[in-house]
């Protein structure tokens, strides 16, 4: 490939890049300027405009609430959302890698029609068993309290973490889990020494996908930990709006305030995609 | 042998207390839910008296269920392939070893951080036509500054598009996840395998469609599953984005459930949805699965 | 082997850790959360009763004038009981939907709040009273209550011989509002029948003007616009009849007050679906549009935008008629704190509770003996209406749960549609169903 080529091939997947990158951050360009702007300016007629002033006031009062005003701000929540997501996410990642792994390399009778079966409970709608649900965890003493919700969200990852684990592993060579079978490893000594080195990639796809799940869920935030002081930060969120009247400006905010852990997050997983991880441990 | 049979024996040990949790929280509950839709249980109070199929000769024979199935189904049909395109684009893009990789990963992630209610308000704005008196809004507004005018349309204002425009929101929501997906996968392709088809003299895009999209497959397999699965769980965008629409064409099962059920108290209705929804994936869901492990084990 | 046993069991005993250290950070996270709204020592005042402590109350007053209101009842109430520890628990969203489904699962699974919000009437319906409420007539007669509130809200409150809830704010549902410059500039005046809307309407139209401001993103605003509709079409009796079923569905008027309703949404701008009921109301405020017909939280809207040029009369052809929109209280079976709860609905029928209350949530209290000083001019104009309209239920007080819902999906369909027959036919079926209507 000569140099004008390369460099026009470049140029190309660049512009494509920018391009896709602008239209992308248009929604968050809109989220922005109107979190900047007061409850008077908010009007859909006039949202791309920038703020006449920009006030830092909605991100205040999203985060702080206002007592005389009865609202309550996303601070007091911002720890409880940390002391369930962290948990939870780190749990269900490594339940979902010990189950996909056995599914890939271990397959025992029934494994075959026990996958689908662990697949479909991702598809159940999570309202229509919200009565039930509610009455196990009290039979079982974990409704109303984090560790409840880490419960249910670990219940619930199941299905998604066994089902990406389960494929990545398959991509592994079943040579690399037949030399060490050889060699003398166990089950378990295999993931300890083998698998899990070169799970990253794997981990970095499941960690993404359960924390900003469980970070961002609504629905169980609400009713498994039905007492404010305990709920997570989505709920905190989702009451930013009154049921009337929404002021969006500081309902905004406060998404961007309460997005900014899972984007830090990306960020730092993201370091985690690098090539050739699979190649280098391959080669040892 | 004794090693195996300890190792087979782990694993079972390994995989049974999830499956134990997944009998409960989800066989469980489904057939408590299949039986709620065979009773009349429409107040708080759980009456279990039997009324066999009648709710789901109401459901089929209603309207607004008939327009949610065509909803669901034209959704997810535009929904999967353009996140699974899009994503497999940008990874690929991203994987030429671009300068400021984290920077546009996270651009493209970043959309999935943000509360579902919150990205549905900022579309309903962003779509909202406006009208010849007040003049355009958002998308439109923004296509007639750049003389590309001739685009505007009512978007879901339009029960024409209706469900349409809201796989615009879903895509822009989830098409950077599906890009994490495959940005780990052409990760994980090593370079040797590479450098070898480059030896035998394939061109890179030769590469990229015999080498690299196959070992891909997995990656798609389990994409399809996940999108699939918010497709048709797809419930807090539409209810901030739309609601149920002109006409109910930006309506979808999940609202209609939702609704019926805490609004309307109706649970053996809501019961009836869910299942009739489960019963919709499992026939689409299982022999997708059973095609693809045999395919596995043959190969 | 030992090695990977010994991974394994670090790990769970990390997890378990975890687990404990957040149950742990968990509950002392909680204290911190709740003290802040303890606050003020209120002078002399009764200690809350052995054992209760505090106090749990649940709505979808989140923001707002509505949280402000219920701030304001809450200071009401802590100067009586100081001592006792108020949880404001909140679900926003869906129009009260969220909230009602949080309610369903507590009240289903044995955790009741110690009261809750719900609308006045046969909403109620939705939490099987008679198993899962308290009745509350011992409350109404102690409290005298029959003489403070009007006798129609009264019977609007019973179900099966008993009172369930404490009515403590009353909206109005069928009011038209209209920017009074684009009337001033054109000459024109607020419409009374439906004959002179659509005069004002094609004056308006002539003149490039939207005439007719309507969003119905939400899903709720045509069916309940609708029955503004009806009831001026068919009067306060005959629209009472369509819940009784006095008034059968099939009745011509009823085909009328489709074509009315029809006909006036045709002069709506055309992107109501984009917009809910308050980008509605923002056209009015920007002037982009003349006539609005929604409850009176509009008002509450109007203010927030420190908007003051709108003016307002009852909907085309409701004159003299109040459409009672109303907030309730409502005390569950097995609380953990009942004489605080009860203490609560006292406050919250009482004349101090509700003017604390009803101002700072734009609307005007259920009983007749408020004092007006507190209310802006729109609320003063209504409370002399509830005075003396004929009051009428909406339809959340008059139907229960289940037929609303299959009545609004009737509406909603046939506002995209227009087929009058199918709609009148298909209101005919939702009322059979409920087992009203023969």
């Amino acid at each position: 490939m000569n140099i004008f080529r390369f460099r026009f091939y470049r140029l190309f997947i660049y512009t494509i890049l920018s391009l896709a990158t602008l239209l992308y951050l248009l929604p968050v360009y809109v989220l922005l300027v109107t979190g900047f702007k007061s409850f008077q300016e908010v009007n859909l007629a006039t949202m791309w405009q920038l703020p006449t002033q920009i006030g830092i006031e909605s991100f205040v009062r999203a985060w702080n609430g206002n007592e005389s005003q009865g609202f309550t701000g996303l601070a007091g929540n911002f720890l409880n959302s940390v002391y369930l997501t962290v948990p939870a996410t780190l749990i269900s990642a490594m339940l979902g890698s010990m189950n996909g792994y056995v599914f890939a390399k271990w397959k025992f009778r029934g494994s075959e029609i026990l996958f689908p079966a662990f697949l479909f409970g991702m598809f159940i709608p999570y309202q229509s068993i919200l009565i039930p649900l509610v009455s196990v965890l009290q039979k079982m003493q974990l409704y109303g309290s984090i560790p409840g919700l880490i419960f249910v969200h670990v219940v619930y990852g199941i299905p998604i973490t066994t089902l990406i684990f389960r494929n990545y592993y398959a991509a592994v060579p079943t040579e690399l889990i037949e030399a060490a079978k050889i060699d003398g490893a166990s089950l378990l000594g295999i993931y300890r020494w083998i698998l899990f080195p070169i799970s990253i990639p794997g981990f970095v796809v499941v960690l993404i996908w359960q924390f900003t799940a469980i970070w961002n869920d609504f629905l169980f935030g609400v009713i498994v930990t039905s007492r404010p002081a305990v709920q997570p930060i989505s709920v905190a969120l989702n009451n930013l709006a009154g049921s009337y009247v929404v002021e969006w400006n500081v309902q905004m905010a406060g998404a961007l305030i309460a997005a900014l852990p899972t984007l830090l997050v990306y960020i730092f997983l993201g370091r985690y995609f690098v090539r050739g991880l699979l190649a280098g441990s391959l080669k040892g | 042998m004794r090693r195996l049979n300890r190792d087979r024996l782990t694993a079972i040990a390994l995989i049974s207390p999830s499956a134990i949790l997944i009998a409960i929280f989800v066989y469980g509950f489904i057939g408590f839910n299949g039986y709620a839709s065979f009773t009349r249980w429409d107040g708080l109070l759980p009456d279990f008296t039997w009324v066999g199929l009648r709710n789901y000769e109401k459901l089929f024979a209603s309207q607004r269920f008939q327009i949610d199935i065509a909803n669901i189904f034209t959704f997810t049909v535009l929904f999967i392939p353009a996140c699974l395109i899009l994503g497999l684009l940008w990874a690929v893009l991203i994987d030429q070893r671009v300068k400021g990789e984290s920077f546009f990963r996270s651009i493209f992630l970043f959309p999935m951080a943000v509360s579902a209610v919150v990205v549905g308000v900022v579309w309903r704005w962003l779509l909202a036509p406006g009208t010849a008196a007040t003049g355009s809004y958002g998308l439109n507004l923004l296509l007639e500054q750049i003389g590309l005018g001739i685009l505007k349309n009512g978007w879901y204002t339009d029960p024409q598009i209706g469900i349409k425009a809201v796989v615009i929101a879903a895509t822009w929501q989830m098409s950077g996840y599906t890009m994490a997906m495959y940005l780990a996968g052409l990760r994980g392709i090593s370079e040797e395998l590479r450098e070898a088809a480059r030896i035998d003299g394939a061109s890179e895009l030769q590469i990229y469609q015999y080498v690299v999209l196959p070992l891909l497959q997995p990656i798609t397999l389990s994409a399809t599953i996940i999108l699939g699965q918010i497709a048709i769980n797809v419930f807090a965008l539409v209810v901030s984005m739309t609601g149920p629409g002109p006409g109910f064409s930006t309506d979808v099962p999940s609202l209609f459930m939702f609704d019926t059920t805490f609004r309307g108290s109706n649970f053996s209705q809501g019961a009836a949805i869910a299942t009739i929804m489960l019963l919709f994936i499992s026939g689409l869901v299982i022999p997708y699965l059973i095609h693809t492990s045999h395919n596995e084990v043959q190969a | 082997m030992n090695k990977s046993l010994m991974t394994l069991i670090s790990l769970a005993t990390i997890g378990a850790f975890v687990l404990t250290a957040c149950g742990g950070a968990a509950t002392t996270a909680a204290p911190a959360a709740t003290s802040a709204p303890a606050a003020t020592s209120a002078p002399a005042a009764t200690a809350a009763p052995a054992g209760e402590a505090k106090f749990e109350f649940f709505s979808w007053w989140t923001a707002g004038g509505e949280a402000e209101g219920l701030n304001g009842m809450y200071k009401v109430y802590k100067a009586q009981r100081p001592n006792v520890e108020i949880i404001n628990a909140t679900v926003a969203g869906g129009a009260g939907t969220n909230a009602k489904a949080v309610l369903a699962t507590r009240l289903a699974g044995g955790d009741p709040p110690d009261a809750f919000q719900v609308h006045a009437g046969l909403e109620i319906l939705a939490y099987s009273p008679d198993q899962y409420l308290q009745p509350l007539d011992d409350l109404y007669a102690a409290q005298g209550w029959d003489k403070s509130f009007p006798k129609d809200l009264l019977t609007l409150l019973k179900y099966n011989g008993h009172y369930w809830s404490v009515p403590v704010n009353i909206h109005r549902g069928n009011v038209l509002w209209y920017n009074k410059k684009i009337f001033a500039d054109n000459n024109l005046t607020p419409p009374k029948t439906f004959d002179d809307f659509f005069k004002v309407a094609d004056t308006l139209k002539a003149k490039g003007i939207t005439p007719y401001a309507f969003g119905n993103n939400g899903g709720w605003e045509d069916a309940f616009t609708f029955e503004s509709v009806l009831l001026g079409t068919l009067g306060a009796d005959g629209y009472r009849g369509l819940w009784t079923g006095a008034t059968p569905w099939t009745d011509p008027r009823v085909a009328k007050a489709l074509e009315n309703y029809k006909k006036m949404s045709s002069y709506a701008n055309a992107d109501h679906a984009a917009l809910s009921w308050d980008g509605a109301a923002q056209l009015i405020v920007d002037g982009k549009a003349a006539m609005f017909i929604h409850g009176d939280w509009a008002n509450g809207y109007f203010s927030s935008k420190s908007f003051t040029g709108y003016g307002w009369a009852p909907a085309p052809g409701t004159g003299g008629i109040f459409h009672v929109v109303s907030d309730s209280f409502a005390m569950p079976k097995g609380i953990k704190n009942p004489k605080n709860a009860k203490a609560w609905l006292e406050v919250a029928g009482s004349k101090a509770g509700q003017e604390a209350f009803n101002p700072k949530k734009g609307s005007i209290c259920a009983r007749t003996d408020c004092d007006m000083a507190a209310f802006n001019d729109y609320l003063k104009s209504s409370a002399t209406d509830f005075a003396g309209n004929a009051l009428v239920p909406g339809t959340d007080a008059a139907a229960n749960p289940k037929w609303i819902t299959a009545y609004k999906d009737v509406i909603v369909i046939f506002a995209s549609k227009g087929d009058v027959a199918a709609a009148q036919a298909g209101l005919q079926q939702v009322c059979k169903d409920a087992g009203i209507c023969k």
